[in-house]
C-alpha cells in the first residue's frame, strides 16, 4: 500500500497552449479513496492517465509512496486500472482476462489460478470464469474489470468512470460495492467521475477540477458545507445551489424584492473589481416557504414542480419589487431560474407565487470579482 | 469534288444515324419487353402470383449464371473425362479418369503441381508478413501516408505490367558489360562479381517470380490488416500496456488474436489469387526453365499443345483446390458478421 503525490504535475498536449492539467498539487493518503470530479474536459481523466503512465508529464513529478514514478513505464508502477469501457480482451476467457498481467509477469500457472479464483469468489464471478466477455452482461463485465485489478494486488487502483456504462439501478448498487470492496482491501484508490453524486457517496475525499486547475480538495461534507468558490458551490449538490450576484447598498443586498443584510467583513473587504456587489449562494434545501406577509421574504413564481416522492422541488423565477422576473440569478435549472425544496405534501400550483425565506447562517458568500468564498465567521 | 465530299459526309452521317436508331430501337424494345413482362406479372393474381414473380425476378440472373458459369463448368468436367485433343473435335470417347491419373503421374505435371503448392504456401505467408510489418511500423510514423502509398501502389498494377517491370529488374547482362538489371547491379556493387542469369537459374527463378506476386499482394494485406489493427480500441491496448505487455508480447498476445478473423480472410484471399497465378509465369518465362504452374499448363494444354481433355482435368483440379478456401473464407466472414 502506498500514498500518491502529484507534485506540480503538468500536462500540455502537443499543439495546444493551455495545459490540460496545470501544476496539480495533490497528496493522497495510504488506503484513501479519492474522487477526482469535474465537468468534461476539466483534466480529471488526464490526471489519472498521468498517474497510470499513459500520458507524459511535461513538468512536475508524480510519486507513489516515496518512489518518483514520473518516468517509469506503466507496467512497473504497480498500479491497476479499470477503464470506462472495461477494456476486456474479447478473445480471452474471464479467467484469462483476470490472470493476464500475472501471466505476462511470468507467475506459475497454479498460483495464477488460485489468485484468480480468490478474486472471482469476492466478486461472485466463479461460475463465469470460462466464459468469454461477450457472453456476459454489462454488470458482469464491470466486475471482471474490477477482478482484473484486484488479482494484481497493486499499490493503487485507478478507476476511470467505471460505472458510466451501467444502467441507473445497477450503478447505485455497484457504487456501494466498489466503495466497500476497496476499503476492505485497504488499497489506495483514485476514482474519476463527472457525477457529483458518485463523488459525494464514494469518496473519503473529493478533488474538484476545472480547466485543468484544482479548485478544492476536501471531505464530502467540506465540499457541501464550505465550497471554496462559486464553481465548486454550483457543482457539488443536487439540485445545484442557487447563485446570484447582487449590488450592495447601505449594507443590504437587493435580492429580488427583499433586502438581505450583508456582514460587515464583506463590505470592508470589497475590492474595485467587485463593483460593490456580492455573490450570494443558497441551496434549494436552505429555503423555507413562509406566509405572504413575512418580512425579507423572496417572491418566487412557480414554473415547474418536480416531485420525487421524498422531496419536491419548485423551479421558478425570482420576482423583483415590480413583480418582474430577476435575471441575475442562476441555478442547476439554468439562468434566471431558482430552485426551492418544498414539502412534498404541500406542493404549490404552477403559475402561483410563493414566498420563501433563507434559513439564517446557511447562505454562502463569494467575492463578485474572483468568485472566492468569503469567510464570515 | 465538293459534292462527293458532302455525299460521303452525309452517307457517314446516315450510317451513324441508322446505327444510333438501331441502338435506340434495341434498347427500347428490351425495355418494352420488360415492361410487358412486369405488367403481366403485376396483373397476375391468385395461385399463379408467386410462381410468376419468382420466374420474372430470378429468371434473367439464373439464365446468365447458367450461360456463363454452370454450362462451361459442366462442359469442362465432361471434357476432362474424354480423349479430346482439339477444340471442337468430333468423335471423342470417354476414357474415365485417365486424364487425372496422367496429371498425377506425369513427371512434368507432378512438378507443376508441387510448384503450385509452393506458391500457395510461400506467397500468402510472405505477403501477409510484409503487409503486417509495414502496417505496424508505419502506424507510428509521422508521414504514414507516403510509405503506405508506396506499398499499396503495386496493387493497382496489372500482373502483366508488374511482370514486365520486374523482368527489367531481373535483366541479365554479362558481368563485363554495363548492367541494365537493377538486381545484378546491386549485388555486383555489394561485391558479388559474377551473378547468375536470374530468370533461367533453377529453382531461384520460381522464387524470384513469387517476389512479384508478394510485391503486388503485400499492399492489399497492409491496407486490410492496418484497418483491422486500427479497429482495436485504444483502451484495450492501454490496458495491455498496464498489464505489462509491450512490443512483440503485446502483438502476439493481444493484437494478433484480436485481428485473427481478418488475418484468415486476407490469407485465404491471397491464397485464392495465388492458386490462379498465370500472368506472371506466362509473361516472365512462359513456364519454361522449370517455372510452370497449374493455370499456365492448363492454358497451354487447351490452346497451344492441343490436349484439351488434359487441360480440362487440370482446370477441374484447380477448381477443387480453390473450393475449400472459398468455403472457409465465406464461413469466417459470416461468423464475423454474426458477432457484430
Amino acid at each position: 500500500m502506498a500514498t500518491v503525490t502529484f507534485d506540480k504535475a503538468t500536462r500540455i498536449y502537443p499543439g495546444t497552449e493551455r495545459p490540460a492539467v496545470d501544476a496539480l498539487d495533490l497528496h493522497i493518503e495510504d488506503g484513501e479513496f479519492l474522487v477526482l470530479v469535474g465537468p468534461s474536459g476539466c483534466g480529471k481523466s488526464t490526471s489519472l492517465r498521468m498517474l497510470a503512465g499513459l500520458e507524459d508529464v511535461n513538468a512536475g513529478r508524480i510519486l507513489i509512496g516515496d518512489r518518483d514514478v514520473t518516468d517509469v513505464q506503466p507496467k512497473d508502477r504497480d498500479i491497476a486500472m479499470v477503464f470506462q469501457n472495461y477494456a476486456l480482451y474479447p478473445h480471452m476467457t474471464v479467467a484469462d482476462n483476470m490472470g493476464f498481467a500475472l501471466k505476462i509477469a511470468g507467475m506459475p500457472k497454479a498460483e495464477i489460478r488460485t489468485r484468480v479464483e480468490d478474486a472471482a469468489k469476492i466478486l461472485d464471478l466463479t461460475e463465469y470464469l470460462d466464459r468469454k466477455p461477450k457472453a456476459l452482461s454489462g454488470g458482469q463485465r464491470q466486475r471482471v474489470a474490477m477482478g482484473r485489478a484486484i488479482v494484481r494486488n497493486p499499490q493503487v487502483f485507478l478507476m476511470d468512470e467505471p460505472l458510466s456504462n451501467l444502467d441507473a439501478k445497477l450503478r447505485v448498487q455497484t457504487r456501494s460495492q466498489i466503495a466497500s470492496l476497496t476499503r476492505r482491501l485497504g488499497v489506495t484508490t483514485v476514482y474519476v467521475t463527472h457525477d457529483q453524486t458518485e463523488a459525494l457517496t464514494m469518496g473519503d475525499r473529493i478533488a474538484v477540477l476545472k480547466d485543468g486547475l484544482l479548485q478544492q480538495v476536501g471531505t464530502p461534507r467540506d465540499m457541501y458545507d464550505t465550497p471554496a468558490n462559486v464553481f465548486v458551490a454550483g457543482f457539488i449538490g443536487s439540485p445545484a445551489m442557487n447563485l446570484g450576484t447582487f449590488p450592495v447598498l447601505d449594507g443590504m443586498a437587493q435580492v429580488g424584492s427583499a433586502k438581505i443584510a450583508v456582514p460587515r467583513v464583506v463590505i470592508d473587504g470589497f475590492k474595485p473589481e467587485d463593483k460593490n456587489s456580492v455573490t450570494l449562494g443558497f441551496r434549494p434545501e436552505s429555503l423555507d416557504v413562509v406566509a405572504v406577509e413575512t418580512p425579507d421574504s423572496l417572491q418566487v413564481e412557480v414554473n415547474i414542480v418536480e416531485e420525487l416522492g421524498s422531496d419536491a422541488f419548485v423551479y421558478g423565477s425570482l420576482l423583483d419589487q415590480t413583480g418582474k422576473p430577476s435575471q441575475n440569478i442562476s441555478s442547476g435549472a439554468g439562468d434566471a431560474q431558482i430552485i426551492v425544496r418544498v414539502d412534498p405534501r404541500q406542493v404549490p400550483k404552477m403559475g402561483s407565487t410563493i414566498h420563501v425565506r433563507m434559513r439564517p447562517n446557511e447562505e454562502h458568500l463569494f467575492r463578485a470579482g474572483t468568485g472566492e468564498r468569503i469567510t464570515t465567521v | 469534288m465538293t459534292t462527293a465530299y458532302v455525299a460521303l459526309a452525309s452517307s457517314t452521317l446516315g450510317q451513324a444515324a441508322s446505327t444510333l436508331f438501331g441502338v435506340v430501337e434495341a434498347v427500347g424494345g428490351f425495355i418494352a419487353i420488360l415492361l410487358i413482362v412486369f405488367f403481366v406479372a403485376g396483373r397476375a393474381t391468385g395461385r399463379l402470383q408467386r410462381p410468376i414473380a419468382i420466374v420474372v425476378c430470378l429468371g434473367p440472373a439464373l439464365f446468365l449464371v447458367l450461360l456463363g458459369l454452370v454450362i462451361p463448368a459442366i462442359t469442362t468436367i465432361n471434357n476432362s473425362l474424354k480423349n479430346q485433343q482439339f477444340l471442337g473435335e468430333l468423335n471423342t470417347k470417354y476414357i474415365g479418369l485417365k486424364n487425372y491419373t496422367y496429371a498425377f503421374t506425369d513427371p512434368y505435371t507432378q512438378q507443376t503441381i508441387i510448384r503450385t503448392v509452393l506458391w500457395l504456401l510461400i506467397v500468402p505467408a510472405l505477403a501477409v508478413f510484409v503487409g503486417l510489418l509495414v502496417a505496424l511500423l508505419v502506424d507510428r510514423m509521422r508521414y504514414a501516408s507516403i510509405p503506405k502509398t508506396m506499398v499499396f501502389l503495386p496493387t493497382a498494377i496489372s500482373f502483366v505490367g508488374a511482370s514486365v517491370i520486374w523482368s527489367y529488374v531481373y535483366n541479365y547482362k554479362a558481368p563485363s558489360l554495363p548492367q541494365t538489371g537493377l538486381l545484378s547491379e546491386v549485388v555486383m556493387k555489394l561485391g558479388w562479381s559474377n551473378p547468375p542469369n536470374w530468370l533461367i537459374t533453377v529453382p531461384l527463378n520460381t522464387f524470384l517470380e513469387m517476389v512479384i506476386m508478394v510485391w503486388i499482394q503485400a499492399g492489399f494485406a497492409m491496407v486490410i490488416l492496418g484497418a483491422a489493427l486500427k479497429g482495436i480500441p485504444d483502451e484495450i491496448i492501454e490496458s495491455a500496456r498496464l498489464d505489462g505487455a509491450s512490443g512483440i508480447k503485446l502483438f502476439r498476445t493481444v493484437q494478433i488474436p484480436m485481428i485473427r478473423t481478418t488475418l484468415v480472410v486476407v490469407v485465404t484471399t491471397v491464397m485464392i489469387t495465388t492458386l490462379k497465378v498465370f500472368d506472371i509465369v506466362f509473361t516472365i518465362n512462359n513456364g519454361n526453365f522449370d517455372t510452370d504452374v497449374l493455370a499456365r499448363q492448363m492454358y497451354a494444354d487447351m490452346f497451344v499443345t492441343n490436349q484439351v481433355s488434359r487441360g480440362s482435368a487440370l482446370a477441374v483440379i484447380l477448381f477443387l483446390a480453390v473450393t475449400p478456401l472459398v468455403y472457409y473464407n465465406i464461413r469466417t466472414l459470416r461468423r464475423e458478421r454474426e458477432i457484430r
